[in-house]
Parts: C-alpha cells; sequence; structure tokens
C-alpha cells in the first residue's frame, strides 16, 4: 500500500517537525491555556461572587460573550487587537495564547462555579453555625469537597485545549496542526499528513484522560 | 425568676418567592427561652417553627424584631455573630456532617479552629464524647461508612465539642429511619437530663411531651399558644392547637 508506505517515508524525513516541534508547541500552548486559564477563571469567579455588583455584571458579560462566540473568531480577534494594545512587541504564538487563555478562563470560571455550588447548602449552614467564619468556612469546608467535583471537569478542559489548539494553526504559529499543513506543502500528501497528526493528537489525549481517570479514582478512594 | 438565655422581641421574616410575592414567615414572635430549660416547638408546616429556630443564631435574618442572647443583642450592629454561634450548638434534620472529614475531625476541627482547644485536648475530647453517644469504634472512619441515626449522633457530639450553652434542634429526627429515631432521641434525653437548655423543633409528640417543660405552638407566624405539656397536649385552648393536635394523635 502506498498509503502506508508514504506514511512512514514522511515520518522517516519530518519526525522533528512533528513530534519535537509540533507536539512541543501545542503542549506549550495548551499548558499555558491551562494554568492562566485557572487563574483567570478563578479571577471570574471571584469576581462574580463578590458583592459588588458592577463587577458581578462585567464578568458575568465577559463570560457569556466568550461562551458565545466562535473561538476561531476570538482567535483572529486576539491575533490582531493584542499587538495593538500591548505597548511592547508580541509573538505570534503569544497573541493566539492570550486569547486561548481567555476563552479557557470563562470555561473554568463556570467549573468553579457549578463545583462550589455544588456542594449543599447545609455544609455552610452547619459549618457557620459552630461559629467558622465565611473564609474558614470555604478553605476549610467547602473547597475540599468542591475539588472533588471541580478536577475532572477541569481535566475534560485540559482535553479539549489540546485539540482547540489545532485552531491556532490558522496562525501558523508551529504546534501539531501547522506542522501537518507544512508538510502537506511539501510533499503534497494530505491525507497521509492528515493522519498522523490525527494518531498524535489521539495519542496525546487518550494518555491525559487515563492520567486523570486514576487520579480521580485516587481521590474518590478517600470518599 | 429565672434568667432568660434567649430573648425574641417581635421577629419579623419574609422570603421572597419569584422575585415580586413575599412569604411572611414568621409575623411578630416575642419569646423566652430561660437558662436549663427545655422547649418544644410544634405546630404545622409551613408555621415558622424551623425559621424561628433558624433566627436564634442568625443563619436566617429577620427583617425586624431583636434577639438577645446571653443579654447581647445580637442582631444589633457591629456584632461578631461568630462568636456567638460558638455558644449556640445547632443539628440539622439533614446531619450535614462533614463528609470529606473523620468522625474524629468532624468533632474536633471546630474548637481547634477557633482556638479553643490544642489538637491533643480535643481529641480527648472527642472521644470522651464519641464514648458517650457509643460511637468510640467508628471514630476513624468517614461519615458515608455511618448510619442515619449514627450520622445524627455525630452531629449533636460535633455540637457539644463547642461546649454550648444552648442546644437548638431542627427537626432532628425527620430524615431518619423509623428504627434509628430510638438511639437519636436517646441522646437528646441524656443531654437534656444533664440540664442543657435545649429549643427542638420536633414532631415527636409523644418525645416533645416527655422531655419538655414548656411546649410552643406555632402556627401561621405566631407562637400560638404555650404552656406545660400536659396542658398543651391534654388541655389545648386554642382552636388551631385542638385541631392540628386531633390531626396527629390519634
Amino acid at each position: 500500500m502506498n498509503y502506508f508506505s508514504n506514511i512512514v517515508k514522511i515520518m522517516q524525513k519530518y519526525w522533528q517537525v512533528f513530534l519535537l516541534q509540533g507536539v512541543s508547541y501545542t503542549l506549550l500552548l495548551s499548558l499555558l491555556t491551562v494554568a492562566f486559564g485557572a487563574v483567570l477563571g478563578l479571577l471570574l469567579y471571584l469576581g462574580r461572587s463578590v458583592r459588588f455588583k458592577p463587577l458581578n455584571w462585567l464578568c458575568i458579560a465577559i463570560v457569556e460573550i466568550i461562551r458565545g462566540t466562535p473561538m476561531l473568531l476570538q482567535l483572529y480577534v486576539g491575533y490582531f487587537i493584542v499587538p495593538k494594545i500591548l505597548p511592547f512587541p508580541v509573538t505570534e504564538f503569544a497573541s493566539v495564547a492570550v486569547a486561548l487563555c481567555i476563552n479557557s478562563g470563562c470555561y473554568v470560571s463556570e467549573i468553579f462555579r457549578s463545583g462550589i455550588q455544588a456542594v449543599d447548602r447545609g455544609q455552610t449552614e452547619a459549618a457557620r453555625s459552630l461559629g467558622l467564619n465565611g473564609r474558614q468556612t470555604m478553605m476549610r469546608i467547602i473547597l475540599p469537597q468542591a475539588i472533588k467535583n471541580i478536577l475532572p471537569a477541569l481535566g475534560n478542559e485540559f482535553i479539549m485545549i489540546i485539540k482547540d489548539t489545532s485552531l491556532a494553526s490558522t496562525f501558523f504559529v508551529g504546534e501539531l496542526m501547522t506542522a501537518c499543513l507544512k508538510v502537506r506543502g511539501n510533499t503534497f500528501l494530505a491525507l497521509e499528513c492528515m493522519t498522523i497528526v490525527g494518531v498524535i493528537y489521539f495519542v496525546l489525549t487518550f494518555i491525559l484522560s487515563k492520567l486523570l481517570g486514576a487520579f480521580e479514582r485516587r481521590l474518590k478512594a478517600h470518599d | 425568676m429565672t434568667e432568660n438565655l434567649i430573648e425574641t422581641i417581635d421577629l419579623h421574616k419574609s422570603f421572597a418567592i419569584k422575585g415580586k410575592e413575599t412569604l411572611h414567615v414568621l409575623k411578630g414572635v416575642t419569646e423566652h427561652i430561660a437558662k436549663g430549660e427545655v422547649v418544644s416547638i410544634i405546630g404545622p408546616s409551613g408555621g415558622g417553627k424551623s425559621t424561628f429556630l433558624r433566627c436564634l443564631n442568625l443563619l436566617e435574618t429577620p427583617e425586624s424584631g431583636k434577639i438577645i442572647f446571653e443579654g447581647v443583642e445580637i442582631t444589633g450592629e457591629k456584632v461578631d455573630i461568630n462568636l456567638h454561634r460558638q455558644k449556640m450548638g445547632m443539628v440539622f434534620q439533614h446531619f450535614n456532617v462533614f463528609p470529606h472529614l473523620s468522625v474524629m475531625k468532624n468533632i474536633t476541627l471546630a474548637p481547634v479552629l477557633l482556638g479553643k482547644r490544642t489538637q491533643a485536648e480535643a481529641d480527648e475530647q472527642a472521644e470522651s464524647l464519641l464514648s458517650r453517644v457509643g460511637l468510640l469504634d467508628k471514630k476513624d472512619e468517614h461519615p458515608s461508612r455511618l448510619s442515619g441515626g449514627q450520622k445524627q449522633r455525630l452531629a449533636i457530639v460535633r455540637a457539644l465539642a463547642m461546649e454550648p450553652d444552648v442546644m437548638l434542634f431542627d427537626e432532628p429526627t425527620s430524615a431518619l429511619d423509623p428504627e434509628m429515631v430510638g438511639e437519636v432521641l436517646d441522646v437528646i434525653k441524656a443531654l437534656v437530663k444533664s440540664g442543657m437548655t435545649s429549643v427542638i423543633v420536633t414532631h415527636e409528640m409523644g418525645f416533645a411531651r416527655e422531655v419538655s417543660d414548656r411546649i410552643l405552638f406555632m402556627d401561621g407566624g405566631i407562637i400560638a399558644e404555650s404552656g406545660k405539656p400536659d396542658d398543651i397536649m391534654n388541655r389545648p385552648q386554642n382552636p388551631r392547637t385542638k385541631e392540628f393536635l386531633s390531626k396527629v394523635l390519634y
């Protein structure tokens, strides 16, 4: 079969483009997105829950707008706007990463919100009735229980992000899908290139979901 | 005249339902609870029993009226309610034990966190409390391994670990399987006998009659009748008390 021998030939010649450049950029972009997305998500969640209406509305508006518009559109906006508003020059990679972080932050803030709200109100009442203040109740009673709701959802978000970073290839930032486009341009073997990156994406997300599954089981073991 | 531990003056509370409608749950409740007194609150659902009880430690904030606890108006401004709540133990219908903590941690968390005891002191106290309610062998378990009755006994012990001056019970046996009601009532009974001031919202008429110094009948947001258990149960004056009792005492 030509198809399989072509894949082998492509990998022999371009393995570095896929496995070194592509995978590392994809993982870097995903990790940045997860890390800053989690921080931003926490800030957005706090912004929604403090007793200050204008800030609540602002954060709700941001979350709703980001959740209600396509990610590709947001990446375009990031690509064109971020370099203009920042006083120092930024790379295309950074502009796209900023857009991805904002997008992820909004989803993560929803994960935090639902995870914390899922903890029974009676838990707060019991803690407060013992004399714990609001902060102690949150840190010692609510968050430890909410974490069990939040972590699995956060893991899913991580997996989604790995796949979503492929949209960044629109701007040729060097991640896996960009690698696919490059090699396809050189070899004119579209199906083979797509097969290679498809397999790599699958392996990445599959390993991650298995790791998360094991982690979740360890959390549950303590119940 | 005995000393008043809790005094409420003209408490009003309403809840907003779906924005516009408001439900007026408490319509001026004035009541005194003396030190060492055991008061049961009975009455039909929606009569304001639980709301009244939850107002006493400000889990619900009354719109108007005063609550005076140990001489301090806790409904006033600049009152650190957290300090006063340490003196008021509460037991809930749905136990609300902390599922992520072991039985011991459930009990020792608050006394240690709030600087009342060291961990070693709290552990010792928790073990003696647990043995009193027959749960010492469960001390390292998590609450998911306990039955409903055991959870509620744990919840009672958790509240007692703060050495409160009053215990508030919000329908402590309503969520229990019938065969577990007795073990929880026994614990409450022993507690009450030891002289703990208690306010008990309950549907267990026999129990209320047996342990109470006084029974309050609440209906329509007010205390419709109040008196000695024998008088309330056998010679109710208020027609609504009569009607209620005729329905529950068959």
